[in-house]
């Protein structure tokens, strides 16, 4: 592999500075950009690994940086790639942060930001709805407890992720659920 | 100590960040609004809907602007950037690495399987957080809740509608 750090770092400070609205948005770039026009992986590569890069945590942006990057040039273009993806939201905010300080008391932008305010509310809740179309009563139940319990009792949500995650592994050491699911798998 | 702080908060909040932008807004809220009081709920608000406006992961947005406000400085946005992104950078390239140990293992598959109605939790609390006097001041911010939220639902994009609810701001307040 020749790709050079610079096109890797480039290639994703592009994709940095046009992915609007989260992780999945940046999907489409990648493809276009790294599987068909520079065939750094194939597309069976990256979309077997795109669902580890949503598994692991941290935001799905920078999890996809960092495989594509480390697949194709190892530790420094995951560096590249990373550097890449991060810069363009850095720039973009710093300038906010340091701008908006001084504008904060201005009216027209007070108010703006009390009509966005219930959006964002109205953003965050509206997947919820689909979401739990697919559940059954007693996930629905553990999730609707556990946000009540984070968002009355100020608990810490990682508290929920480890019990979640601690459960999960338990029930994986079940015998007969392998046995089970290995034949569902074969059928 | 501010800076020890601010690192070991996004260093957390980049660590157990699952499930995404949403969920993730639970997390930055109990570190950022609950525990340090570095932004009220009502700014942490303000942080999303810009982070909707800009390109970028909100975890990042808001290390970036957290770490300026806190600080006052460009190094305390840097170190909470730097600090978000660790997590992320190490445990990715594991992964890619071990991919194919990963994938076939049960106990990696049951954590995940396990975690994911916690992640309908931590989305809905997430929701619930923002949902306050501070951020529903009147009847006009239902009018404008329930117009964005039947709007999503039908897929409408959210950059429009963030923008909408802005000019809806301007018109109304």
């Amino acid at each position: 592999m020749n790709t050079s750090l610079w096109t890797i770092f480039s290639s994703f400070l592009k994709i940095g500075a046009f992915t609007f609205g989260g992780g999945y948005a940046m999907i489409p770039l990648i493809e276009a950009e790294m599987i068909e026009k520079r065939g750094w992986l194939t597309r069976e590569e990256f979309w077997n690994q795109l669902t580890i890069a949503q598994s692991i945590p941290g935001p799905i942006a920078l999890n996809t940086a960092v495989f594509v990057g480390y697949k194709t040039r190892g530790v420094k273009g995951a560096f590249a790639a990373l550097l890449g993806v991060v810069i363009p939201s850095f720039v973009i905010i710093l300038l906010i942060a340091t701008v908006f300080t001084e504008f904060k008391d201005n009216p027209t932008v007070t108010a703006a930001f009390k009509g966005m305010r219930p959006a964002v509310v109205a953003l965050i809740a509206a997947p919820l709805i689909s979401m739990a179309k697919g559940m059954n009563w007693w996930k629905i139940a553990l999730a609707l407890g556990a946000a009540a319990v984070i968002w009355l009792l100020g608990v810490s949500p990682i508290w929920f992720i480890f019990a979640g995650a601690v459960v999960g592994i338990c029930y994986s050491f079940r015998p007969e659920l392998g046995t089970e699911g290995r034949k569902e798998g074969e059928r | 100590m501010i800076y020890l702080n601010l690192f070991l908060s996004y260093l957390k909040i980049g660590f157990f960040g699952f499930g995404g932008g949403y969920a993730m807004i639970s997390l930055i809220y109990n570190e950022v609004v609950v525990q340090n009081g570095w932004l009220t709920a009502a700014e942490l608000a303000d942080v999303a809907a810009i982070s909707q406006m800009t390109p970028g992961p909100i975890a990042i947005n808001c290390a970036t602007y957290v770490g300026y406000t806190v600080t006052g400085n460009v190094w305390g946005s840097l170190l909470a950037t730097v600090a978000v992104c660790l997590p992320s950078l190490t445990l990715m390239m594991l992964a890619t690495k071990f991919y194919f140990r990963l994938r076939d293992n049960r106990q990696f598959k049951g954590a995940m399987s396990g975690m994911q109605p916690m992640m309908i939790g931590l989305i809905l609390s997430s929701a619930l957080m923002l949902f306050g006097e501070s951020t529903f001041i009147d009847w006009k911010s239902w009018v404008i809740f329930a117009g964005c939220f039947v709007a999503s639902v039908r897929k409408v994009n959210p950059i429009l509608l963030i923008i909408l609810s802005a000019v809806a701001g301007i018109v109304l307040y």
